[in-house]
């Protein structure tokens, strides 16, 4: 039966009528997924390949607002998933998706954002195949939040991690830096730019497909979200045990973004993205590698960022454009100011 | 009948400062026998003799200018003497372990260069009085192995001086001629040129060029410093827009270039061999020093220098030859890659420069350290009554001026200046001086003690060293340095602490910098403090004055007169950042009030060109303006609103900036004296201790003192005030708070 409330009650968290008319009506009416009983049940010619892999990821999405320019709260949960799964090597296939939903939530917007996922998960070429949905009273969940879990297959013999990282490899990224961040914090903000920012929300499956059919050597990928650029490096290095060093004038910066930032008092390493990632690999492939990556929409602005060092392990540099050096480190809480 | 025999102890700097040949000479002199020796606690001396009063009695006092004698103890002595007198092997573990400061070129060896003799002209001639030690050192016990003078194998002629207790270079490591020394040549490109290197160097730098001189703990950039045009070209290569620049001079050249007091003759003069800030007396270019009314002058300390500047003749700027962000490039092969494009020509040198150390910069008067390195460390610092059974303690400092300090044995040794932990060298430099020191020191740290800020380099590698942590809070690691410096003793009370910085995390979570402190080393409270503001864009605020003049003159209700003098800046994304909270904490800092008003009287308003430029220029613009500007005490909080008003009213009435600034100065002094007299005359506080970089403003530093009248003042003298001296306060607060038994906070 179709739903006709505005808002989101608790009855609509309540087990009965109200709830069985929102998830069909707002969720199943557009997810279509393929088993209406409670499980999911899946199978994919991927799968029968012998040293095939399950990749197997969850992320919970918390955002305000929930809606801003480039994406919504939907489009993050199934990027967010999608690449977490991508940028291992696997194929994305499958999702999950949990809703939990603050009393009062508009039902309109709620179905904006359940639009999101569902075109999103089509682009990116996976399938919502089984949820939830709760109801939480009024103040006690910002708007909406969504977990998003994902499955996905790896083809036999490949074997993406930061382990398999060399001295000398190319570090290479697939566009501009922390769209993402500097959109959320204008939207949040309320700020007054005279500058239209959108982030740069997108699913890589297809943009890893790439690049692995052009880089054969490829050794690692990470998704540059939360902390940003500088968070992934710091911990694909660590986990490496070398050391990476940037080189300033080759960091590809929205003079936008770079505005927002200097304005604010930010630095566009940290910010966040949700549609870019950091690559390494044999320096002989760079070339080719950046090439496909930017005959790719979300590859447009791929270049080559860096370079991998032998020593000392975990250690992040930025080469500054006069020659100078400073140290990225992992962020730690907040930026609190440190100049005495 | 036996005659009389002793054992005396001395204990001090009293090792490689050639204080065994002086004994040896004062035994000669007096006719005593007996022997010397260096041990773990110092020097060790048996004697007997007819001159063996006037012996103990000369050993203080005529000890050599490098030592530092603490005590002297004589007890009784039965046993076996020599005939004669004789330096004997050192004694135990430990011995030979004290490495002091680096000397400036002594009278004698300043003589000798210049004189026929086998070291005339020779740019690397030393002795027990002068010369390299702790930026040459690479290991201890201090011998020449252990030195980057390994190198050079002495010549027969060298070491018949080293053995011989009678020269002046007994046992003076680094010891060195043209026949086994290092050797000098100039080069360009990448290649030596034939011919007198200093005479190819003076070429260059009469030609208006810049060369790169390779000295101590470092490489310069030297040009003539009466050649605007040698110095707006050193500038514009360096990417060093208004920073000043340090010159060298030598002792006839001063009297023209500034005003020199008996003091400051007396400090350029010191064996450190500082950078002494100086009244200039503007006869150099204004390239040299925009917009400052002190000029930073040092004499030459190596033969190197004598012999540059003798050659060439007048004055030439020294400043570190290193890249923007980046400390001072100390190895050959570094400084021609990233030194290629700033100098001309290198006059460089093949002994190895093993530690970093840039040159101290200090005033005489009131007498402070603005930067603590060469020739002052590893010195070290005795600690006040009531820290002789502190454990070892090692404290970790700052993030932008960062200096450790070791405790052992009731002694300090607060380290050399490393700069700002985010340089990649710099952090490198840091983790090799934790190494370092501790080696020097023996030393084997019960605790770390770290700054309680997080984000800061330091603090995290404390918690990663697997002791014990006693994290500090930033204003009361001022106020400690403070009283330790001034033997302030354990059980001596509270004092007033004012700390004027730029910021640190206070335990509110707010950052703190305009601060009156009750406290000691065990813990504080926060008695007054400057009212808050936010710096909107966090770190961001400190380079541009701009934004916190918008933010002071918002809270005052003056948001018309930042729209009218910031007409052309993104104000309101300003205000909407600090409105929503955006990367815009509240601070108190005093530093930043200064920039707030040097940006309102226009004073580099946009963007800050080096760190203090805003405050630099602000204090060298002051004039005397009459009363001071009104700031407004409200229990806890002074608050500057007021002044923003006055001082509008005051320009418009046609005074000028520079009696603003006077004005601004004094009621800031006031201000901050009156909170803190007022604990003094509570009985709350028994003195005010002055502590902060902003008390490296001497105007600020004297009017403060002046406003407290009677009350007895404390304030650093021999370590900054500044970031740089954080670490013995660290170190005193946690030796504090461990010897009673308690978490230091
Ligand atoms: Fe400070
Ligand atoms: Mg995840
Ligand atoms: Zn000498
Ligand atoms: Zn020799």
């Amino acid at each position: 039966m179709a739903l006709r409330d505005t808002h989101v009650t608790m009855a609509h968290g309540g087990g009965g009528r109200a709830m069985r008319d929102l998830i069909d009506d707002v969720f199943t009416s557009v997810f279509q997924p393929p088993d209406t009983e409670d499980q999911a049940r899946l199978m994919d010619e991927a799968l029968r390949e012998p040293g095939a892999r399950l990749a197997f990821t969850t992320d919970s999405f918390v955002v305000t607002p929930l809606e801003f320019p480039g994406g919504d709260i939907g489009t993050l949960a199934v990027c967010g998933t999608v690449n977490d799964l991508a940028v291992g090597g696997a194929r994305p296939l499958w999702l999950s998706a949990a809703f939990i939903i603050e009393e009062g939530c508009e039902i309109a917007l709620l179905r904006r954002i359940v639009a999101s996922v569902a075109a999103e998960a089509a682009q990116a070429g996976v399938r919502i195949v089984t949820g939830d949905t709760k109801v939480v009273e009024r103040g006690k969940g910002d708007g909406l939040f969504i977990t998003t879990a994902g499955v996905g297959v790896i083809p036999p013999g490949l074997d993406l991690g930061a382990r398999h990282i060399r001295p000398g490899d190319a570090v290479i990224v697939n566009g501009v830096l922390g769209d993402h961040g500097a959109t959320i914090l204008a939207a949040r903000g309320d700020l007054a730019l005279s500058v239209d920012l959108a982030s740069d929300c997108a699913g890589l499956g297809h943009l890893m497909q790439a690049a692995l059919a052009a880089a054969p050597g490829l050794r690692a990928a990470r998704d540059c979200t939360r902390g940003g650029l500088a968070s992934a490096l710091n911990e694909m290095a660590a986990e490496a045990g070398l050391a990476v060093e940037l080189d300033e004038t080759r960091l590809p910066l929205r003079p936008e973004v770079a505005g927002v930032c200097e304005i604010l008092g930010l630095d566009p390493l940290y910010l966040a993205n949700e549609g870019r990632l950091v690559l390494f690999c044999p320096p002989d492939q760079a070339e080719a590698l950046v090439a496909a990556l930017r005959r790719l929409p979300e590859g447009q602005g791929a270049c080559v960022i860096g370079q991998t060092l032998p020593a000392p392990a975990g250690r992040v540099t930025l080469r500054t454009a006069f020659g100078g050096a400073r140290l990225v480190d992992m962020l730690i809480g907040e930026q609190l100011p440190r100049i005495c | 009948m036996k005659e009389r025999a002793v054992t005396i102890r001395v204990q001090g700097q009293v090792q490689g400062v050639g204080f065994r040949p002086f004994v040896w000479q004062l035994a000669q002199e007096f006719g005593v026998r007996g022997r010397v020796w260096n041990d773990a606690e110092g020097v060790g001396i048996e004697a007997s003799g007819a001159g063996l009063e006037a012996f103990v009695a000369a050993i203080s006092a005529r000890a050599p200018k490098l030592a530092r004698v603490d005590a002297v103890e004589i007890s009784g002595f039965a046993g076996e003497l020599p005939e004669g007198f004789e330096i004997a092997p050192s004694r135990g573990r430990g011995a030979e372990t004290r490495v002091t400061p680096d000397a400036a070129t002594c009278p004698a060896c300043v003589a000798e260069i210049a004189e026929p003799g086998r070291r005339q002209g020779y740019a690397f001639t030393n002795c027990t009085q002068c010369g390299p030690r702790f930026s040459i050192l690479k290991g201890l016990p201090y011998d020449r192995a252990q030195t980057t003078m390994a190198a050079f194998p002495m010549c027969p002629d060298c070491r018949a001086e080293y053995e011989d207790p009678a020269d002046r270079r007994f046992h003076a490591q680094p010891v060195a001629c043209p026949t086994c020394g290092p050797r000098l040549w100039f080069e360009v490109s990448g290649t030596e040129l034939p011919g007198d290197p200093i005479a190819q160097a003076v070429a260059c730098l009469r030609a208006g060029g810049v060369v790169a001189v390779k000295g101590i703990g470092g490489f310069h950039l030297a040009c003539d410093a009466r050649n605007p045009a040698a110095v707006a070209l050193l500038r514009a290569r360096k990417r060093r827009p208004a920073k000043p620049l340090a010159v060298m001079a030598r002792r006839a050249d001063l009297a023209a270039l500034a005003e020199v007091t008996e003091a400051d003759l007396a400090l350029l003069s010191d064996p450190a061999a500082p950078i002494v800030l100086l009244r200039s007396r503007r006869t150099l270019p204004e390239g040299i020093a925009p917009g400052m009314a002190a000029l930073g002058v040092l004499l030459p300390y190596t033969p190197l220098h004598h012999l540059l500047l003798e050659a060439f003749g007048g004055p030439l700027v020294m400043t570190s030859g290193n890249l923007s962000g980046e400390p001072q490039v100390i190895g050959n092969a570094e400084a021609r890659t990233k030194l290629a494009g700033f100098a001309d020509g290198f006059l460089m040198h093949d002994r190895e420069i093993a530690r970093r150390l840039d040159d101290s910069v200090e005033r005489s008067q009131p007498p402070m350290i603005l930067r603590r390195a060469r020739g002052r460390v590893p010195g070290t610092l005795p600690l006040p009554p009531g820290f002789a059974d502190a454990p070892q303690v090692l404290a970790l400092g700052g993030q932008m001026k960062g200096a450790i300090c070791l405790v052992k044995n009731g002694q300090a040794l607060l380290g050399h200046h490393l700069g700002d932990l985010d340089a990649t060298l710099s952090a490198d430099e840091f983790v090799k001086a934790v190494a370092d020191y501790r080696a020097l020191f023996d030393h084997a740290p019960a605790l770390v003690a770290v700054d309680a800020h997080p984000g800061y380099r330091a603090t995290q590698a404390g918690q990663a060293m697997g002791l014990p942590v006693a994290e500090v809070w930033h204003h009361h690691a001022h106020l400690a340095a403070c009283l330790a410096e001034n033997l302030w003793p354990l059980d001596g009370g509270k004092v007033a602490g004012i700390v004027l910085d730029g910021t640190g995390l206070g335990p509110d979570g707010t950052l703190w910098g305009g601060e009156v402190l009750l406290g000691d080393y065990h813990g504080f409270t926060r008695a007054a403090h400057l009212r808050p503001a936010p710096l909107i864009g966090g770190d961001r605020a400190a380079r541009e004055p701009w934004r916190n003049a918008l933010a002071r003159l918002d809270q005052a209700g003056l948001a018309d007169w930042a729209d009218a003098l910031f007409a052309q800046a993104p104000r309101d994304l300003l205000r909407q950042a600090a409105a929503r909270g955006i990367n815009a904490p509240l601070s108190s800092s005093a530093g930043r009030l200064f920039d707030a008003f040097a940006a309102v009287l226009g004073l580099c308003p946009m963007a800050q060109s080096y760190e203090g430029e805003a405050a630099m220029r602000l204090e060298a613009l002051a004039q005397d303006g009459g009363a001071g500007l009104p700031f407004a005490q409200r229990g806890a909080l002074i608050d500057p609103a007021p002044i923003w008003a006055e001082a509008r009213r005051a320009l418009q009435a046609g005074a000028s900036p520079a009696e603003l600034s006077g004005r601004f100065h004094l009621g800031l002094a006031q201000a901050f004296a009156a909170a803190a007299r007022d604990l003094v005359a509570r009985g709350e506080a028994r003195a005010v201790a002055l502590s902060g970089g902003c008390f490296q403003n001497a105007l600020l530093h004297d009017l403060t003192i002046r406003a407290l009248g009677e009350t007895p003042v404390l304030t650093h003298r021999v370590t900054p005030a500044n970031d740089g001296g954080l670490a013995l306060g660290q170190a005193t607060v946690a030796a504090a708070n461990a010897l009673r038994g308690v978490e230091s906070r």
